[in-house]
């Protein structure tokens, strides 16, 4: 049986999935639209049913992009999706509104079974609901109460389940829905739905009326503070940052020397040859490229999705929203330049709770302008190579003071470039914010868990094929090349190896460089020296920008590899060393401060990322944007670093 | 007393009693803003925009903008 999942947005309907499907689930995407699809399943007597997770909404009639499915997906019968029963939770502590939706639900005809969920809350709030009273309203629907939070009702719900899938009823007579815009259809529809509501609400809910109707709660009165609130936003994204950078770097580090001892290992171990080649140097190396950023994806959501467990998130919109919105954004638009830091990946993904075209827009387009994590082994390099050690003031380190400074570059063009597409872009309706501030509760740990592994798999899945495929590319166009300048190439560095007595492996590592210059990629940099020249770039940074396409911080791998330094080896340390003793044909210096400042520059604007643009493809379905996006980024990148090397030379 | 929902006080109650016509309307309704709700504003964000609205037991935030949309009565007795 086929089981669809719905309810208003913080009605605990994940944890209602969760609850009955544990960790049986799989997360893909709805066909022919981006909308992400949950599915679980789950056993009951032997019988194997799905269950699919749509996204909250308050009405069938869709506002944002998440929400269309739900309209298309359950008025059409011939839909891949369309369910043989459907699951609504409804938030007992707020039935009036979570009832419009299960009004409309059960009009359409299906076999419908309504969850009575939050009832602590109810509890707490002093309503009770009388369910028989309230069943005589939808009689071929079935009622159970439960407290997903807390687990109570998971056998209610599932014999429940059961039960309907044995009697397994006919499908009712539907009322036919408005067209999804005729908008005075469904303005109608929603006045008299309403009408009816109210009086099974005034049957079926007792109140005890309190003191107080209508008041703030002490946490408010805190968290939306015009001081407070944003000390406490502000303390919070430090926390989370520093866990990001400074405690993800042990399992990264690990991740990372892991992969290149494992790829040496195997190349020793393995036949040489293409093939032997193709894993050590293309594949394992690509697959580390992706796992590395795991840690801190994983950390960044355990955060987020606790601070959205908690109710917190939404108030983050809250006082946001109005700082936001000159910039052609919306309160939501926080989140997802959040997750940028770590990765712009999931923070495109998380644009889609963004109800406005332009503003979702917006952010999904200036979102990989903030730092991600794939641009700091970048920065170390070249922050170690060109800024000295010196102290500012006394306290400020100076490397440390650029490193903040190309963060705030980056967070700084975020925004500008934010203003200006404002101006530029014109929408078609007017952006709204209309967000529900639900109330404060503890986090539910299972609900942290998965949403972390889910996002985690979605990045390893998406990112990992795109940045996998280019790293195998790079390989190739890094091994082969035109074969005569090659084998000349080759032998001229071993020739050269051998007049200077090099050991066997310095020997290795110069026939490497040899064979790279004379690679098609070596041909790649050569080819667009004219055009980094002006921004203090010779052929070897070339090739590095190229292969940076596959992630950002391929730059170091293949830096490596030109100046013939051993992976394994303190890699930063004799590769600075060598970048430093790095001369033009005339004599001067190649990696001046003019040029590493450009370079730093080059690296905060540039949109090197093939992942992240593959998902905004995907998300906007269309290569218009992801174009758009690599134009104005790299117009931002190549000027801001000719500016720079010329202002600083 | 007549006025938008924009510009009722901090703790104050109204009764919604039209939406002007435009594209959030459908949306304002279905969050349950119908005419003859009792709505009271329980607080403002730090720049005075965004509002929160205390809808039948829940909070919903509203844009000055979209709130300046609401015409309400305003309560003459008010809650703290």
């Amino acid at each position: 049986m086929k089981i669809a999942l719905l309810g208003n947005p913080n009605t605990g309907k994940s944890s209602v999935f969760n609850l009955v499907t544990g960790l049986r689930q799989q997360v893909g995407n709805f066909p022919g639209i981006t909308v992400e699809k949950k599915t679980g399943t789950l056993q009951i007597e032997g019988n194997t049913h799905t269950l699919i997770d749509f996204p909250g909404t308050y009405s069938l009639y869709p506002r944002s992009k998440d929400e269309q499915v739900v309209y298309s997906v359950l008025s059409d019968n011939q839909a891949e999706d369309y369910p043989d029963l459907v699951i609504v939770v409804v938030d007992q502590s707020n039935l009036e509104r979570n009832l419009f939706l299960f009004s409309q639900i059960y009009d359409l005809g299906l076999p419908t079974l309504m969850v009575l969920n939050m009832t602590d809350l109810a509890i707490r709030n002093g309503i009770a609901v009388d369910v028989e009273q309230l069943h005589t309203f939808f009689p071929a629907a079935q009622i159970v109460s439960t407290n997903a939070r807390v687990g109570m009702g998971k056998e209610r719900l599932m014999t429940a389940i059961a039960e309907i899938a044995k009697a397994n009823p006919e499908k009712r007579n539907p009322i036919p829905l408005c067209q999804v815009d005729d908008v005075s259809c469904q303005e109608q529809e929603a006045e008299v739905r309403y009408t009816f509501i109210k009086q099974i609400i005034a049957l079926s809910l007792s109140k005890i009326e309190k003191e107080k109707k209508a008041s703030v709660s002490k946490l408010d009165r805190v968290f939306v503070h015009p001081v407070f609130g944003y000390i406490i936003f502000a303390a919070i994204l430090f926390i989370v940052f520093q866990f990001i950078f400074a405690f993800a770097a042990i399992p990264m580090d690990f991740i990372d020397t892991g992969f290149a001892e494992f790829g040496n290992w195997l190349s020793y171990s393995l036949p040489t040859g293409v093939f032997s080649d193709l894993i050590c140097q293309g594949i394992i190396p690509g697959i580390g490229g992706v796992l590395v950023f795991v840690p801190q994806i994983a950390l960044l959501f355990f955060f987020i999705s606790i601070l959205e467990e908690t109710g917190y998130l939404s108030r983050v919109v809250f006082i946001m929203d109005r700082l936001m919105r000159p910039l052609g954004l919306n309160g939501k638009s926080v989140v997802p330049l959040m997750s940028s830091v770590a990765c712009a990946i999931p923070g495109v993904m998380a644009t889609r709770t963004i109800a406005d075209w332009k503003e979702r827009m917006i952010t999904s387009l200036v979102a990989p302008l903030m730092s991600c994590s794939a641009r700091i082994p970048v920065y170390t390099l070249l922050i170690a190579l060109v800024i000295p050690k010196t102290t500012i003031l006394g306290v400020f380190n100076m490397q440390g003071l650029v490193l903040f400074g190309l963060y705030s570059l980056g967070l700084v063009s975020a925004l500008l470039v934010a203003a200006i597409l404002k101006l530029i872009l014109t929408s078609r309706d007017k952006g709204f914010l209309m967000l529900e501030l639900p109330s404060f509760k503890s986090p539910r740990w299972g609900n942290v868990g998965i949403t972390v592994w889910e996002k985690v798999k979605v990045f390893i899945l998406d990112a990992g094929k795109v940045i996998l495929a280019i790293s195998i590319l790079l390989w190739a166009l890094a091994t082969y090349g035109p074969s005569e300048t090659m084998r000349n190439n080759i032998a001229k560095a071993k020739k050269e190896s051998k007049e200077l007595c090099l050991s066997e492996e310095e020997t290795n590592q110069s026939i490497a460089s040899a064979k790279m210059e004379s690679s098609y990629i070596g041909h790649l940099g050569h080819f667009i020296e004219p055009a980094i020249r002006p921004l203090g770039y010779d052929w070897k940074i070339g090739i590095s920008l190229i292969t940076s396409f596959a992630a950002r911080e391929v730059f170091v791998g293949s830096l490596s590899t030109i100046y013939a330094v051993n992976e394994t080896d303190d890699v930063n340390k004799r590769l600075i060393d060598k970048m430093r003793a790095e001369r033009r044909a005339d004599g001067t210096k190649v990696y001046t401060l003019a040029a590493g400042a450009s370079l730093m520059v080059f690296y905060v604007f540039a949109m090197q990322c093939m992942a992240t643009l593959a998902v905004v493809k995907r998300e906007t379905n269309s290569w218009k944007w992801p174009l758009i996006q690599i134009g104005f980024m790299g117009a931002l990148a190549y000027f801001g670093a000719m500016i720079t090397f010329y202002t600083l030379s | 007393m007549s006025a938008k929902l924009s510009d009722i006080k901090n703790g104050n109650c109204a009764t919604v009693t039209s939406i002007e016509d435009s594209s959030i309307r459908l949306k304002l309704m279905e969050m349950g803003l119908l005419p003859g709700r009792e709505v009271t504003v329980l607080f403002r964000a730090p720049l005075g925009d965004p509002m929160a609205i205390d809808v039948d037991g829940y909070t919903l935030s509203l844009r000055l903008d979209e709130a300046s949309m609401i015409q309400v009565e305003e309560h003459t007795f008010a809650f703290a």
